[in-house]
């Protein structure tokens, strides 16, 4: 775009003069190119600050409030870092729900990820009917997370659900109550998590697969590297970009991660999670606006740190 | 009618019934009513437009109600049952009002409640559903509620004192037209007690013992589900009324009392008799799924608000509602059983400040609180969704089922009404994430020590902001 004459156009006037700079050199920009650069990155700023940085900032500020939604913040809203204190020392919710995250994030990780990932290598095998199994595995994936809750509340209904009355514990009055019993509700939730992530990772990676040089796992056979060393030492790491975004994915899904608990009962009982203690709090007919901020500011900073991460990584392969 | 009892996603209440399964699908997820409203108004706006040209609206002089225009109603009733009572009404208030349009805009009960905030300060309607008791007071003190004095002036004759006082704010002034109340009780099947010569226990020992019976008798004694939170909070204000009496109960409700009291851990303690006899996996159930098993004779009893009765009346089996039948909370043995103090929950309307169209349809707005507070409207109403009590004084009784007429008896002859937990307490200490969460813990383990408990319970209601 920035070619060093242009010719002059009607609507610019002076365009084509070659504008000395204080440092003497030319700019190589004419005054129209200037305009459309302005725009350009203007407009896009303009956005990024409305939707992105003034709600962040906004509600860095109103964490150190006490405001509860109704007409103007004022200054005896400010009530300093009691928030914050409160949140840390005397809200029995806030540990819990954050450890719920990180087992999400671990489940995910360490679960789900990895069977997408296999699922992904196998179905790369051209097996017979691999579209069948495909279109299978994702179908959970076109559904929202909302409707995938749904669904599996059917499942684990205690008295009318499916899995109980399938074993016959219902008949055999042995309920196992699945989303009541805050020691393996949220196992059973991460079941329904799983049910869907595992179907997108499996068509990233799969994707990511099948761009990969054939020639290398020919030259790797040709070597008499097995299957299990083919993968891991040379596809593996050819795959790393994709590697990185299906590690972000699965991060960020730990992060976000609401939908089904909140469907299954409004995120309590052992299904808290940092996100759905934000909404709880702050839009509820509680309207905590001041204390859900501060939540949503530590959910902030946790996720800074993924974000850091991807980015230096971005930057990094394209410089 | 009901306290947060709605499912909590926008337009789930609205249940589908798979044939034979006994499985209720949830319909209509994402799309919200008041999003269909919207796109079903904007096509139809041109027609709207075309229809509204005749009417003008007529104010009548030194009335505070106006006949004609049109007005428009926010309303929790998203469940068919009483949905179509609103609609009942509706109808006929704009028959009797020189054609008044009335939009209704429906939202999904849960919803409703969680967003009332925001959706009071935004563009709410010019009436809109809501509770009496705190909850009321808590938004009439915020400015978002328009007092209705005058509306009131012309009404009360037909309220008794009671319900005058619920729908005063701390200012004194009047908020909300009262339309129906509901008591809380213990329902249950009379054909499931003939059958197993139980008796109607009236003390707390009788009571324990009818359980271990119906329990040998391969019957749950207690239906009982907590997944939505709030059913639990019905079991701790009787209990809690009982032992400790009113005074007590509306100081722990305010913030007077503390929760770390050890009258709240008697509480507990009783609780914990009653919890072996619970229906399995309560936690994970709803209160229809809980009324279900009263109605298939799986459970004994219920303690539950009269609106347990629309499970009845839907169940598809026209004898249910017949053989539903309640007794009052049993005798504690405390100086306070003789306040016979129960929850009994209003339903009110109000007028919403912040309404774009109050200021024309202010007139008509008012002339349908004052159709909502006869008794015949009331009546209309009751007849399509009769898991309510009508308010008005000239609601004529003489058409209600046994259920009914029992039901406003248990009520007039309580010393003491409360509300509900959620409706006498503030908002941000009744939530899933304060008192429901509080509660779930508790019954996850009711034989545990609960002073760790009752301390976290003082320190969140010490973290709220003073109201």
């Amino acid at each position: 775009m920035a070619t060093s004459i242009t010719p002059a156009r009607e609507d610019s006037p002076e365009a084509g003069e070659l504008a000395p700079t204080r440092r003497g050199r030319y700019n190589v920009l004419t005054r129209y190119d200037r305009r459309v650069l302005m725009l350009m990155v203007g407009i896009p700023l303009l956005l990024e600050i409305i939707f992105i940085w003034w709600p962040t900032l906004s509600s860095i500020l109103l964490s150190f409030t006490n405001y509860n939604g109704v007409g103007e913040v004022g200054p005896q809203n400010f009530v300093g870092l009691k928030n914050y204190q409160f949140l840390f020392s005397g809200y029995t919710l806030f540990w819990p729900a954050f450890f719920h995250n990180v087992i999400w994030l671990a489940w995910l990780a360490f679960i789900a990820t990895p069977i997408g990932i296999f699922f992904a290598v196998l179905l790369d095998r051209e097996l017979r009917g691999t579209a069948f199994y495909q279109s299978v595995f994702f179908l959970p994936v076109v559904l929202s997370l909302v409707i995938v809750g749904f669904i599996w509340e059917l499942q684990f209904s205690p008295t009318e659900g499916f899995i109980n009355n399938a074993f016959g514990l219902t008949k055999a009055n042995n309920i196992i109550d699945w989303l009541g019993n805050p020691r393996i509700n949220l196992f059973a939730i991460l079941i329904a998590a799983s049910w869907r992530h595992v179907g997108y990772i499996m068509v990233i990676y799969l994707s990511g697969l099948k761009s990969v040089d054939p020639t290398l796992r020919e030259a790797a056979k040709v070597d008499g590297a097995n299957e299990f060393r083919t993968f891991f030492r040379v596809i593996f790491p050819v795959m790393a970009p994709i590697n990185t975004v299906v590690a972000v994915i699965t991060t960020i899904e730990a992060l976000r991660a609401f939908d089904i608990a909140f469907i299954v009962n409004q995120g309590k009982n052992g299904l808290e999670l940092l996100s759905i203690l934000i909404t709880n709090n702050s839009i509820s007919e509680a309207s905590l606006v001041g204390f859900g901020s501060a939540i949503a500011v530590i959910l902030l900073v946790i996720s800074l740190g993924p974000i850091v991460v991807f980015l230096s990584r971005v930057m990094r392969t394209t410089s | 009618m009901g306290d947060s009892r709605g499912p909590k996603i926008a337009g789930s209440s609205e249940r589908i019934l798979i044939p034979g399964t006994g499985i209720e699908l949830p319909v209509d997820f994402d799309l919200s009513r008041r999003d269909m409203l919207k796109i079903a108004g904007y096509g139809s706006l041109a027609a709207f437009i075309a229809a509204c040209g005749g009417t003008t609206p007529t104010t009548t002089s030194g009335s505070v109600t106006a006949k004609g225009g049109s007005m428009s109603i926010g309303s929790y009733l998203s469940d068919t049952v009483p949905k179509k009572g609103l609609q009942d009404v509706v109808d006929a208030f704009t028959k009797a009002n020189g054609d008044t349009k009335v939009k209704v805009n429906t939202v999904d009960h849960g919803t409703f409640q969680n967003t009332i905030n925001n959706y009071l300060q935004a563009t709410p309607e010019d009436v809109f559903t809501w509770f009496s008791g705190h909850r009321m007071r808590f938004f009439a003190k915020k400015g978002l509620a328009q007092p209705i004095d005058d509306v009131w002036n012309d009404v009360k004759s037909n309220f008794t004192e009671g319900f005058a006082a619920s729908v005063k704010g701390d200012d004194g002034h009047v908020y909300a037209v009262p339309t129906s109340y509901y008591p809380w009780a213990i329902f249950y099947r009379k054909d499931v007690f003939t059958a197993g010569n139980y008796k109607i226990p009236t003390n707390w020992d009788d009571f324990i013992k009818l359980c271990q019976q119906m329990k040998k008798d391969n019957l749950i004694p207690m239906a009982f589900a907590d997944k939505d939170g709030w059913p639990a909070m019905g079991t701790f204000d009787i209990l809690n009324l009982r032992m400790n009496g009113y005074d007590f109960h509306v100081g722990l409700c305010g913030g007077q009392q503390k929760w770390t009291d050890p009258k709240v851990a008697n509480v507990f303690k009783k609780w914990a008799e009653l919890t072996p006899y619970y229906s399995p996996a309560f936690a994970g159930l709803t209160w229809q799924e809980a009324a279900q098993q009263l109605r298939q004779k799986k459970a004994g009893m219920y303690l539950l608000g009269l609106f347990v009765s629309e499970q009845f009346v839907s169940g598809g089996n026209a004898d249910d509602i017949n053989q539903l039948d309640f007794f009052p909370f049993p005798d504690l043995g405390t100086q306070y059983d003789s306040e016979k103090a129960l929850d009994a929950p209003i339903d009110v309307y109000m007028l919403a400040k912040k309404s774009p169209t109050l200021g024309t349809d202010s007139g008509q707005a008012k002339a349908f609180l004052e159709f909502m507070s006869k008794g015949s409207s009331q009546l209309t109403y009751w007849k399509a969704s009769p898991g309510a009590i009508p308010t008005a004084n000239d609601a004529d009784p003489s058409q209600y089922p046994a259920l009914t007429k029992k039901a406003a008896q248990i009520v007039s002859s309580a010393k003491r009404i409360t509300q509900f937990f959620d409706r006498d307490s503030r908002p941000d200490f009744s939530g899933p994430n304060a008192m429901q969460g509080f509660l779930l813990r508790y019954l996850s383990s009711p034989k545990q020590d609960t002073s760790g408990l009752q301390g976290q319970m003082q320190s969140f209601w010490d973290s709220l902001t003073p109201e």
